[in-house]
Parts: structure tokens; sequence; C-alpha cells
């Protein structure tokens, strides 16, 4: 049998152990900034990077925001598959997990209803106004999806039951809509011109806007639904275990 | 010249930040609050290079493209990781880890 001091000692003897080791990493993550710091004070200051290259092909980019022509247009690729990656991971969500079922039982307090009344028609609109501010000043298809995913978030927490009211295959249909369109523009650049996005001259403001449409929806329907945590409750999908 | 240097600095302080934490606890929520805050460091450490005072040249859009996509990506990849964390506290045996961690505790007692 240990006494009481016996153990005391060591647990005391663990906790120095463990000290030691956060110093030692303490020390360790400081030379890394310290490093980190050295190599951010070689970077020139004023470097221009690519803002001559991005405002010598504004003209040519279809668009007068140089941040959208670059999203869009110079770097669409990238922005293709971050598009996708959202996608992957509300299908991620949704093959973890389930929603959790709200509370038939509360109620919703008139005030919240009120706000809510007040505030979601205005995040709509402030949405797709900021879509189309995409193409000439900041703006585009991440902000507007961003107020689009608050609204929905904001009737989530106000217990409106829209996850369950909507049928699933619209709610599916939503996400993969920004996608969809964004894959099939770049497809038919690559059939029309033989490269995958170089927009033919003169149609890309248009097609843009098409994409940054479709995807912002997309983008607010992923980020309301990345908050409400899990597959909607009435898509039994076959093999579903219930 | 100084703005950049700051919020440069503070970037790097963020990083360092969520690193220590990242490693030295183990808990997976504070993990994944970690690995924000060392995203919202390198998000500041990028606008910042790109930063231009007003009137003084064209500002560099490229840096701006990738943290605005950066940051949504980043809100999707903490939703996953919070779902997966749940789903590990879910599943993970519980009594079992407990039986575990208290026959180790009693074997290092003994010897």
């Amino acid at each position: 049998m240990k006494t009481g001091t016996e153990i005391m000692g060591k647990i005391r003897n663990r906790h120095k152990r463990r000290d030691a080791f956060q110093l030692l990493f303490l020390i360790l993550v400081f030379f890394l900034m310290a490093l980190l710091g050295t190599i951010f004070s070689t970077i020139p200051v004023n470097n221009p990077g690519l803002a001559s290259a991005v405002a010598s092909l504004q003209t040519e980019s279809g668009v007068e925001s140089p941040v959208t022509a670059v999203l869009l247009n110079f770097r669409g690729y990238d922005t293709l598959l971050e598009v996708m990656v959202l996608l992957l991971a509300v299908i991620g969500v949704w093959s973890l997990i389930k929603a959790p079922a709200p509370d038939p039982e509360t109620e919703i307090s008139p005030v919240q209803m009120g706000v809510v009344r007040l505030l979601a028609p205005v995040m709509c609109l402030v949405a797709a106004y900021l879509v189309w501010q995409g193409s000439h000043l900041a703006g585009g298809a991440f902000q507007g999806g961003a107020i689009l995913g608050a609204a929905g978030v904001l009737l989530l927490v106000s217990e409106l039951p829209w996850l369950r009211t909507v049928p699933a295959s619209v709610l599916r249909f939503g996400l993969v809509l920004g996608p969809l369109c964004f894959i099939g523009t770049a497809l038919g650049c690559l059939f029309l011109g033989g490269e995958l996005l170089a927009y033919p001259e003169g149609t890309a403001g248009w097609l843009i806007l098409f994409i940054e449409t479709a995807c912002a929806l997309s983008i607010g329907l992923t980020l309301a639904l990345l908050f409400a945590g899990g597959r909607p409750h009435e898509n039994v999908s076959r093999g579903d275990i219930p | 010249m100084i703005t950049t240097t700051l919020y440069s600095l503070t970037g790097l302080i963020l990083f360092g930040m969520g690193f220590h934490t990242l490693i030295i606890h183990s808990h997976p929520l504070r993990k994944i609050l970690a690995v924000n805050v060392m995203g919202t460091g390198v998000f500041l450490i990028l606008v910042a290079t790109a930063y231009v005072p007003l009137g003084q040249g064209d500002i560099d859009p490229v840096p701006h493209a990738m943290v605005l996509t950066g940051i949504v990506v980043s809100v999707s990849v903490t939703a996953l990781a919070l779902i997966l964390a749940c789903r590990v506290q879910e599943t993970s045996n519980l009594a079992l880890l407990k039986r575990r961690n208290q026959r180790k505790e009693t074997k290092e007692t003994r010897a």
C-alpha cells in the first residue's frame, strides 16, 4: 500500500515532466517564429507582385474588379476546385451524422419572428446586390454566398423548420447547382474554344455573372446546411441504417 | 511600410499561438480552434503583403482572391472537423478508455 505523500510525489513528478516538455516546445515555437520573422523581413517592401500583370489584362477579363477577374477568369480553375471542396465538406457531414431534430414544442417568440421577417428579405437583397456588384467593385459569389448562408443560419437558430419543409431533393439540387454550372461552362469553353475555362471573346462578363449567381446560391446553401450539422431527416436513402 | 510590418507581425504571432496550442493540448475542440487561429494568422499575413497605401499604385488582387476563397473554405473545413470530433466523442468507448487508464495507473503505482 502506498502512502498519500508518495502518490502526491508521483503526480508532481509527472507534472514536472510535462512542464519540461511544454517549455522545450515553447522554445522551439519561438525559434520557428524567429525564423519565419527573418524570412518575412527579407521580402522586399512595395513588392508589386502580379498587380501590373492583372491590370494589363483587365480589359480582356470582362469585369472591372481585379479581384473578381483573378477569381473567375485568370485563376478560374482554383475557384472551381474550391467550390468542389465546399461540396465535399457537405457530403462528408451528411454521411457522418443526422441533423438534430428540432423540438416541435418550442414556440418562436414574436419578437424573434419580427426580426426574422425584417432581416431575412434584406439579407437576400444584399446578397443579390453583392453578387451583381462583384463585376465592378468589391463583392462576388463568396461574399453573397456568405450573406445568404447567414440568412439560412438566422432561420435555423429561430427554430423555423425550413430544413424539414423543403424537400431533400431540392436541397441536393441547390447544393450541386453552382458546381454544375461552373463545370458546364468550363466544359463548354473546352468544346468551343479548345481550352478549359477560356471564355469566348465578348461573353466573359456574362458567363462570370452566370457562374457567380449559381455559385452564390450553392455557397449560401452549403454554409447554412453545414451549420444545421447533418443530413435532413426525411431523406432516408436506400441502405440507410435507421 | 509600418502597416505591413505590424499586420505581418500580428499574423505571425497568431500563427505561433495557434501552432503551440495545436501541439500542446489534446482536446479536439482546442485543436480545431487552434487550426482556425493559425489560418487567421496566415490570412492576415497574405493581406498585409498585398497592402498598398491609397493612391500609390494598383493593389495586388491575387492574395486577396486567395484569402477570399480561403475564408469560406476554412469555415467549411471547421464544420467538417467539428462533426468528426462529435462522432469520435460519440463512438469512442469511454468506459473502456477509463478502465484502461485505471489499469495503467495501478501498474505505474505498483512499479
